[in-house]
């Protein structure tokens, strides 16, 4: 099994439709709660220590092989917004037809035919990496990543950000990254004897609140 | 636990509740566990078979409706501070009708001993039973370390209307740290887990654009119905800052943020007058 596979999933042009959302930085670009760089950094370590702890969590959860039907039950009970957990199953949707296409396996043909509308993105991320032959530390980066590099990217589009500002956020948060993989995958390891209430349950009630805002809204570019 | 919004001296009531001895103070802090029971009379009504105060955790019935039991939690001292224990454990049994309130708002404050205080709430509603837990808020002052987790187990027929609202800091003030977490279960499933952690000592971004936004004020209105399995109310918007959702089961949560107690307030009865 090669590392690179790990490149091949974090890859932002990995064809599983993330590019399409911006994990709440356009509602909060909308309601003026993002107006430049140091915002953007704010907003992306709130949403790391919150949506994307519990994401990297379960990511690493699946990854260690843990029920997928409790993975799922526990990522809905972590996402009261019913706008975001739309969001959340048609991205794992999106990601289950990439994944059984560049890493055929059966344990994503038994994903996709437990959850016909989907699982949630991080459950089907931790078994995908499994079937990339990754391991939880590498799904639990994945989601914890994507928590932050998602909202820099679209904020760019938003904004007109310059980009160079956008990756430096990146590389400042990348040490609380690291930090927050390393409590995702120690909780996923202690969720798997003692259950999901193991898993973080953080929560960021604007994330929530904005994500029901956005919904309803006409016009948006992207689509969370 | 209870009092007027400034650092009350810590003062022990006057005697220990009867049958009970006084609360276990040790140099990390008091423990305390407040026990209740609600079940049906036979007559219509409600009884408390098992209403025992614990030290600083105070139950006392007052006048309820015809079929509806009342208690109100009464503080018999300051705190939480830091190194307390404090627990409440509360089971509505089938068929049972009861209401909580408490007589003012709890404030978390810092402790000689250091160390964080828990607050750890276990509540049960049976079948066809219905509860109403409507505390005053709870005020995180400055220096303060609080957990508060509050699990609670409602049977697929019984009804729940639970709030929890949040203050970080008193008027003019920095707040203390705070996390409270939140789990629902209806029947075996798991309906709602989520832990909102603020106050110094967070993890970062907590009061950033993503999650408080300089808000000092939080809540959430958590409504279970038998009637929302089939008819669940749409997620709407109740102004800029708060929002109204179906969850994963026959539940509705509201939450909002405010810049202050008294705002947030208003917002959760506006949507406790809707939903009932």
């Amino acid at each position: 099994m090669t590392k690179a596979a790990l490149l091949v999933l974090a890859d932002g042009r990995f064809p599983a439709g993330g590019h399409a959302h911006s994990g709440g930085a356009e509602a909060a670009v909308r309601a003026g709660r993002i107006t430049g760089s140091a915002d953007l950094e704010d907003f992306c370590r709130g949403r790391l220590h919150t949506a994307g702890l519990v994401a990297a969590a379960l990511a690493a959860a699946a990854a260690l092989g843990a029920d997928p039907v409790a993975l799922d039950e526990a990522a809905d009970a972590r996402t009261p917004s019913p706008a975001l957990r739309g969001t959340a199953r048609r991205l794992g949707r999106q990601l289950l037809r990439a994944a059984r296409s560049a890493w055929p396996d059966a344990g994503l043909d038994a994903l996709a035919r437990t959850f016909p509308k989907g699982a949630h993105q991080p459950v089907v991320l931790g078994v995908t990496a499994r079937a990339a032959g990754l391991d939880a530390r590498d799904a639990a980066y994945c989601a914890a990543y994507e928590s932050v590099s998602g909202p820099a990217t679209a904020v760019v589009r938003l904004l007109s950000l310059d980009p160079f500002d956008a990756t430096g956020v990146l590389a400042r948060t990348a040490g609380e990254v690291d930090r927050v993989t390393d409590r995702a995958v120690a909780a996923a390891r202690t969720a798997l004897t003692e259950g999901v209430e193991a898993l973080p349950a953080a929560s960021a009630p604007l994330l929530e609140i904005g994500a029901e805002a956005h919904a309803a809204r006409p016009t948006r570019l992207f689509a969370s | 636990m209870t009092g007027p919004a400034s650092a009350a001296p810590r003062t022990l009531p006057p005697a220990p509740p009867a049958g009970r001895a006084a609360p276990a103070a040790t140099s990390s802090g008091v423990r305390a566990t407040a026990r209740l029971v609600a079940r049906t009379d036979g007559r219509g009504g409600t009884c408390l078979p098992v209403l025992e105060s614990d030290g600083p955790l105070a139950l006392r019935r007052t006048r309820g409706d015809a079929d509806e039991a009342r208690v109100v939690l009464v503080g018999a001292m300051s705190g939480p501070l830091g190194g307390d224990r404090f627990a409440v454990r509360a089971d509505v049994e089938e068929g049972a009708r009861l209401r909580l309130t408490s007589a003012a708002a709890t404030i978390a404050l810092p402790g000689q001993a250091g160390g964080d205080a828990r607050y750890d709430l276990r509540i049960r509603v049976g079948d066809g039973a219905r509860l109403g837990w409507l505390p005053e808020p709870l005020i995180s002052a400055r220096g303060s370390d609080l957990r508060v987790t509050t699990r609670v187990d409602v049977a697929p027929t019984a009804t729940l209307v639970l709030r929890e609202e949040q203050v970080l800091g008193r008027v003019g003030e920095e707040p203390g740290r705070l996390s409270g977490r939140l789990v629902l279960r209806v029947g075996a499933r798991l309906v709602l887990d989520q832990e909102v952690a603020c106050g110094p000592g967070a993890p970062a971004g907590w009061d950033g654009p993503a999650v408080l936004a300089g808000h000092r004020a939080l809540g959430q209105l958590l409504v279970v119905r038998p009637s929302f399995a089939e008819h669940p109310p749409e997620a709407r918007l109740l102004g800029e800052t708060a929002s109204l959702v179906p969850l994963a089961g026959p539940a509705v949560l509201v939450t909002a943020l405010a810049p202050d107690g008294l705002r947030l307030r208003r917002v959760l009865d506006a949507a406790l007058a809707e939903l009932g």
